[in-house]
């Protein structure tokens, strides 16, 4: 069993499907930190029989509009002196910018090199995104 | 908020602009004396990355009978993309020289991706099998001078409903009017794509889809055909099998109502028996000429004459 001590300062990502906390880690662009990164894989878990955990000892404010997209049932916590002091769940981006690839192989996004590509959300339910190019619907 | 005005979609335009812009072109219509000198000093570029004889010499003309001038390529091997240049690229140096960029291009969001880079107004003239709003406009033209409205109509799309990009967008533009119907005529196989299906949807419209051309005809006001476009076939055996499944003749015309008008976004191919064609009903030709006053007005509007 291996131990990862209890976080003073910074931010817990729990309850990641197993097998997700990779993609996770490297849509946040956690390796670009210089802070104190942890990336638990097949964690024990009451709930989910097996989960993975991210924990980042930071001070910075990180962006986690993708985590809704990747895994709707995380919950993200924020650790000051060794206690949460805050826990939220994300929910799906209405719009997100850079981080869908369109699917659509016509469309000139696939073409053209463009630094960001906006997807809006058209489908909740399926988690679907629109090209803001070409309109054609893809999901992460 | 954008810098210009643009037309890439037909959503673009609210249906109070979509009525003034028909208007406009009415107006044209019946004096076209008084606007031969509007775009005087004007320049349209006229950027065709792939063929379309009828498109570009719609906006040609357009742009001519405005009284401003036009320069361009109907071949893109003959311009600075066969050296590598990128579209943004492209957009931002033709607006140095040109008031208003006219663009088809075989990927779909090309006229998109242009309008965010050029310093002036861009018209999407068809990008892929995605959009081509001025051939919505043009229809809504044709409707509103052959029919007198553009709502409580019935209206049946026939043939390629699956690739018809001009079907996709005359459906859902004329949904956003008050109560007008569909009804769908396709083989399954081209049957309307799921997502036009839902958008409508939430319209509160109402359509049917069928394989029955002539069951359908007595109830329609405006019957619009569509080519089955090779292009869009991956197999040439699958295109071959599905091209004459609808065929609209003499006799078949005689199921429609007296005042039922026939639109075709041509080219067609066999789709339509020439027969037809001295029908009084049948408006596939007029609608050609519509498309040029259509665009005389979408000139003007974007360029604030």
């Amino acid at each position: 069993m291996i131990n990862v001590s209890k976080l003073k300062k910074g931010i817990v990502i729990d309850h990641i499907t197993a097998g997700y906390g990779y993609k996770l880690f490297r849509q946040l662009h956690l390796d670009t930190l210089d802070d104190v990164v942890v990336l638990m894989r097949n964690v024990q878990s009451s709930k989910l029989g097996k989960k993975d955990l991210i924990k980042i000892e930071t001070d910075l404010p990180l962006d986690f509009t993708v985590l809704g997209l990747i895994d709707p049932g995380i919950t993200v916590s924020y650790i000051q002196d060794g206690v949460c002091v805050d826990k939220t769940k994300p929910t799906l981006p209405q719009r997100v910018e850079g981080i869908l690839t369109c699917k659509n192989p016509r469309c000139i996004s696939n073409i053209e090199h463009i630094d960001s590509v906006t997807f809006d959300l058209v489908d909740e339910a399926k988690k679907e995104y629109a090209c803001e190019y070409c309109e054609a619907r893809t999901r992460l | 908020m954008p810098r210009f005005r643009n037309l890439i979609d037909p959503s673009d335009f609210s249906v109070d602009e979509l009525y003034e812009l028909v208007a406009d072109a009415q107006k044209i219509i019946s004096s076209p004396d008084n606007f031969k000198h509007v775009a005087d000093g004007k320049i349209l570029a006229s950027l065709f990355y792939e063929p379309s004889t009828r498109t570009k010499f719609s906006f040609d003309s357009a742009m001519l009978r405005l009284g401003g001038q036009v320069i361009g390529f109907s071949d893109p091997s003959t311009s600075s993309t066969a050296k590598g240049e990128t579209i943004a690229d492209s957009a931002k140096t033709v607006s140095q020289y040109a008031d208003i960029i006219v663009v088809r291009h075989p990927k779909e969001g090309t006229a998109r991706l242009m309008s965010k880079f050029a310093d002036c107004p861009v018209i999407n003239a068809g990008d892929g099998g995605h959009q081509h709003p001025t051939q919505t406009l043009t229809d809504l033209l044709t409707i509103m001078s052959c029919v007198g409205r553009l709502d409580n109509l019935s209206v049946g799309v026939c043939g390629d409903l699956k690739f018809g990009r001009t079907i996709h967008s005359l459906v859902t533009c004329l949904a956003r009017f008050p109560r007008n119907r569909f009804v769908f005529i396709s083989p399954d196989e081209l049957s309307m794509p799921a997502y036009v299906k839902e958008t409508i949807s939430k319209h509160g419209v109402e359509f049917c889809e069928t394989s029955d051309l002539e069951g359908s005809m007595p109830q329609l006001d405006i019957l619009y055909m569509s080519r089955v476009q090779r292009e869009r076939f991956v197999s040439e055996e699958e295109y071959l099998r599905l091209k004459d499944y609808f065929i609209l003749t003499a006799a078949k015309m005689q199921c429609a109502k007296p005042d039922m008008i026939v639109m075709h976004p041509l080219p067609r191919v066999n789709e339509i028996a020439t027969e037809v064609d001295s029908d009084p009903r049948a408006k596939y030709f007029e609608q050609v000429r519509f498309g040029m006053f259509i665009r005389m007005a979408l000139i003007m509007k974007l360029l604030n004459l």
